[in-house]
């Protein structure tokens, strides 16, 4: 029997690697290797939760730990077969203006405070004196000009819906963070986002952002970059942020060239009518020639090959950012006002022949655009540029070049397949490198995400969350230039933001006692603002829990991350919380700790949670 | 008292005892060095109308096209306070006419940014980034100043902006910070504060970590730093009267970190809602209340610091201007040139720069704004360069050739 069994069992051990490789790899091609350990250590997997996601809740370590990290990582490469019923009820609960596109937006909640305003205006001009002409104002003793009188209560409520709109969307950023079990889904929201960045802030980029996200971002993080590409490129934010939708040809239409040049060419012209034709003929390039090139705006274009595309020193020049511009002309806004959705109008379009590295272009309206699209996605380039963002996010500030190079090739074989390059990127040797361990700083959004999650706090109200982002130097859609937010240390590393994170980590857990925590729900984050620690005895926080009084914005069980500040209870948390690496510096704290609560707070603001 | 390692910047160790840490550090590094200079630049965002803060009172046009908003000619109850026979300044800004009187005020006109861009938020940006027209550029001109001027043992208060975020001025790599209110800078953790403090202090400073263990040290050498200065207790001297508002806690803040010797080089503050479309208001109304705001400020951020501001430079800037005519709803539009004050000991006041376009139609920017005769970079280059003796310019403000030098300071 043995002898039999012998020579079997090598290729059954063949086959089992193989299953394994193949369930590891999905559509992985013989070429890659995937290193996924097979190890299930606190270490590795607390690092795939931190790299994969917004770090572990209390519970989530164990979960994967029996799932396996392949298995994990696999699942979380297909989130829409994972349920995500809580975050959906919460949002579904605290949010209304989720799921509107851009006009429902505009109707229900800019044009109200619009149209106040307009009302509000007129009013006053109608009250006041009437101007004077002449060459002096009012003479001394006539009323002075009323001041603005205060904002009506329908006017006040009409801005503060407006101003709702953002705040929406903001705070289900954060809840997503915290909530989603589609943990790799929202990381890379964010990071896609962030790629393809449009400013909140920015004139009418408000009422089109949530469907920007929505529908421009999310579907396609995991698909075809070009399917991302064409949807930004066509999205009202995109257009409006960075100016394309007024960029109208500077050339006038060629017809009437073309029409007076054929018509000259007729033989049956008298003199006259020649010499007339040749006149206007001359006349119009004339006028071409002293028109100024204001009608182009070159500001999408050059952002869609050095930050969106090619990288900025992806091999275009300035020419080409012209030709690019030209293309893309008639791109625009129906309405733009007005929450309305892209339109091609083709009276805006430069319908010149055109050159976009190197390949020519004949006229035809929209598709240009497309074929040009289509251009920019497949230059290697773009695959270059890309894989090394992509890497920057998962593996380290500076990746190790091999990983890009890989990455890279796999965007170009399977045609900007994003999910495959990502797949690539989170199974590679170089992530689960001993050096790309604890590489990375968190951002602000990661570090309060992750604090959040890891002490399993219950979020009542989301906007302090926000609000100690913008503490943090990182306000939610609020970055201006089109570059995003930095992707490394050196961004967040500095010293009022470091400060913040300490007091972040203390205002999160003073929000564990069963009393109004220090941020009010008005919206102040815990980095601003006057600040109020815990203030009350060990004792009243015990009571005070159960008894339903005011909340604050979250709750923290603390009993459960900590029931004391014993030695067992220490070694415990440096577990949980920061997979038990801590220097003995941090340890000599925390053994000095007096309260849980501080105890976690001093956790949280450690030098090992900065990092992931 | 403690005994801890710090980092300096330059990279090498320091033993030092831990109640006098940075302090100690930064002054001894100082002392060899001259007096520190100072710039304080002061945004007003929301575009301020420069012609009815600098009133061209000399100018008929001004008159004929705002006949419900110009302020009145010198001479006249609530009229302009006439600087040179030509200008005069919005009689709420009384405070600012000794300075200009006395030769330590000075005004650049029809000042500003070519681009064409009438949005606040570009305009902004340009202005900010010193890069107009260029939306790409990741870090503000000042921050470039820092990084042209490196100093090997900066005090962690050489860039400050009294604001609760960064600005887009200071951004960039080169640390800055945004302190909203100095009382307030550190570890908030009410009774628990100073246990807190001290536990997080000693998890940095014994942090293997190369890039979390210097700023946090530096950050916490800054809070030791500014609770010495005791913000909290702060009075302002020579009678000065800052204005009870945002700005003028945050000029009296300024004020505190100069007198404090912290090392402070480069200020920021802003004021906003300037933005006035509809009823702007004349020598009353809402750019009165704003302009009082912001003259009290600054004259009382000088009275404040008094010898002290033979080392300091004040300079203003905004946007862009606003239409010459009043339109619709007794405001003004967003327009194109404005003014810039420039205030402090070593400038040539008493002047108004800059070569005025006037404001007759064909005069006109787009036949509605008053024209820019003077870049906005020219005032900015002029004072990082003679004030604070920056030498590299291209550096500071890429893509732009410094042309003519304007004199504001004395050499």
């Amino acid at each position: 029997m043995k002898q039999i069994l012998r020579p079997i069992r090598p290729a059954v051990a063949a086959l089992t690697v193989a299953g394994v490789l193949a369930l590891a790899g999905g559509a992985l091609g013989a070429r890659q290797r995937t290193a996924v350990p097979a190890t299930t250590d606190v270490r590795t997997v607390t690092h795939v939760l931190n790299r994969l996601g917004f770090g572990p809740r209390p519970g989530d370590v164990e979960r994967v730990q029996a799932m396996g990290l392949s298995a994990y990582i696999e699942s979380q490469l297909q989130p829409e077969r994972i349920g995500n019923d809580a975050l959906e009820a919460r949002l579904d609960r605290d949010f209304v203006t989720l799921d509107m596109t851009s006009r429902e937006i505009f109707e229900k909640y800019i044009q109200p405070a619009t149209m106040l305003r307009r009302e509000q205006q007129k009013q006053q001009a109608q009250n006041a004196p009437a101007p004077r002409r002449g060459s002096e104002p009012m003479m001394s003793g006539e009323p002075p000009a009323p001041a603005a009188p205060p904002p009506s209560p329908e006017m006040r409520m009409a801005q503060a819906q407006q101003r709702n709109v953002g705040a929406e969307l903001m705070q289900a950023k954060m809840l997503r963070a915290v909530l989603s079990e589609r943990q790799l889904e929202e990381v890379l929201v964010d990071f896609w986002f962030n790629h393809f960045n449009v400013f909140v802030g920015k004139g009418q980029v408000r009422q089109y952002l949530t469907e920007y996200e929505r529908q421009a971002i999310r579907p396609h993080v995991l698909g075809r970059f070009r399917d991302m590409l064409g949807a930004v490129a066509h999205s009202p934010a995109m257009l409006f942020y960075l100016d394309n939708f007024q960029s109208a040809t500077p050339n006038p239409p060629v017809v009437l060239n073309e029409n007076l040049e054929r018509r000259m060419s007729d033989p049956r012209l008298t003199p006259e009518q020649r010499r007339q034709l040749a006149e206007r003929l001359e006349m119009q390039q004339r006028q071409l020639k002293q028109r100024p090139q204001r009608g182009l705006n070159e500001n999408y274009a050059r952002e869609l090959m050095e930050l969106h595309t090619l990288g900025v020193n992806g091999g275009y020049t300035q020419k080409d950012v012209i030709e690019l511009a030209r293309i893309l002309t008639g791109w625009t806004i129906d309405r733009p006002q007005a929450g309305g959705g892209f339109v091609f109008r083709p009276q805006m379009h430069d319908m010149g022949n055109k050159v976009l590295l190197g390949v020519s272009f004949a006229p035809a309206g929209e598709m240009e655009g497309e074929r040009a699209l289509d251009l920019l996605a497949t230059q290697p380039s773009t695959a270059r540029h890309l894989a090394y963002k992509l890497a920057q996010r998962f593996v380290a500030d500076e990746p190790p070049a091999a990983l890009v190079a890989r990455a890279a090739e796999t965007f170009r074989t399977t045609k900007g397949n994003l999910g495959e390059v990502v797949r690539v990127i989170v199974t590679s040797p170089e992530f689960f490198a001993p050096e790309a361990y604890r590489a990375k700083v968190k951002s602000p959004l990661e570090f309060v995400a992750s604090a959040v999650r890891a002490t399993g706090a219950t979020v009542v109200n989301a906007q302090p969350m926000v609000g100690a982002l913008q503490a943090l130097g990182m306000p939610l859609y609020g970055c201006q230039p089109p570059t995003g937010y930095s992707m490394t240390a050196d961004a967040w590393v500095n010293t009022g933001a470091l400060l913040n994170r300490m007091n972040f980590a203390v205002q999160l857990m003073a929000g564990g006692r069963g009393e109004p925590a220090g941020p009010r729900a008005r919206g102040e984050g815990p980095g601003a603002g006057a600040g109020r620690g815990p203030g009350l005895g060990p004792g009243r926080a015990g009571a005070a829990r159960g008894r339903g009084q005011a909340r604050g914005p979250w709750q923290v069980d603390i009993a459960a991350l900590a029931p004391d500040t014993s030695e067992a209870s220490r070694e415990r948390l440096v577990q949980t919380l920061l997979a038990g690496v801590a220097s003995d510096g941090t340890r000599q704290t925390l053994a000095r700790a007096g309260s849980p609560s501080d105890l976690i707070a001093l956790t949280l603001g450690s030098p090992e949670f900065q990092r992931r | 008292m403690m005994t801890r390692r710090v980092f300096l910047k330059n990279g090498s160790l320091a033993l030092v005892s831990l109640g006098f840490a940075p302090t100690f550090i930064a002054r001894t590094a100082e002392a060899a060095q001259a007096r520190r200079k100072v710039l304080v630049a002061v945004f007003q965002r929301g575009a301020v109308d420069g012609l009815n803060m600098i009133v061209p009172f000399g100018e008929r046009a001004y008159y004929d096209n705002r006949p419900s908003i110009a302020i009145r000619r010198p001479g006249q109850q609530d009229s302009a306070i006439d600087l040179d026979g030509f200008f005069g300044l919005h009689p709420r800004m009384t405070s600012l006419e000794p300075l200009f009187k006395r030769g330590e005020l000075a005004i650049v006109h029809a000042c500003g940014s070519h681009d064409e861009t009438r949005s606040h938020f570009d305009a902004q940006d340009y202005m900010e980034s010193g890069t107009p027209g260029v939306k790409s550029t990741r870090d503000g001109w000042l921050n470039r100043y820092l990084h042209a001027k490196e100093h090997q043992n900066a005090s962690p208060f050489r860039a400050v902006a009294l604001a609760p975020q960064l600005p887009r001025t200071l951004q960039g790599t080169a640390p800055a910070l945004a302190i909203g209110q100095l009382a307030q800078f550190g570890i908030r953790a009410g009774r628990s504060t100073e246990n807190m403090a001290s536990s997080f202090e000693e998890q940095y400073a014994q942090a293997a970590d190369s890039l979390l263990q210097p700023t946090a040290n530096e950050a916490f050498g800054a809070v030791r730093m500014l609770k010495e200065a005791n913000p909290g207790t702060y009075t302002p001297a020579n009678g000065a009267d800052y204005p009870r508002s945002g700005f003028g806690e945050a000029m009296k803040q300024v004020a505190q970190l100069i007198k404090n010797d912290l090392g402070l080089e480069v200020a920021f503050t802003e004021l906003g809602q300037w933005d006035h479309h509809a009823n702007e208001g004349a020598a009353v109304g809402q750019i009165a209340n704003r302009l009082d705001d912001f003259a009290r400020g600054l004259a009382a951020f000088q009275r404040d610091l008094g010898d002290q501001m033979a080392d300091v430079v004040v300079v203003t800037m905004s946007e862009f201007g606003r239409t010459v005519k009043e339109n619709g709803t007794r405001g003004t539009d967003h327009g194109h040139g404005n003014a810039m004050l420039v205030m402090g000991g070593p400038v040539r006041g008493g002047k108004v720069y800059g070569r005025w376009p006037g404001l007759e139609r064909e005069q006109l920017w787009q036949g509605r704004d008053l024209a820019i005769t003077t870049d906005f970079r020219d005032v900015f280059a002029e004072v990082v360069s003679d004030h604070l003796g920056a030498k590299d310019l291209a550096r500071i403000f890429p893509g732009y050739a410094y042309k003519e030098r304007l004199g504001l300071l004395r050499s």
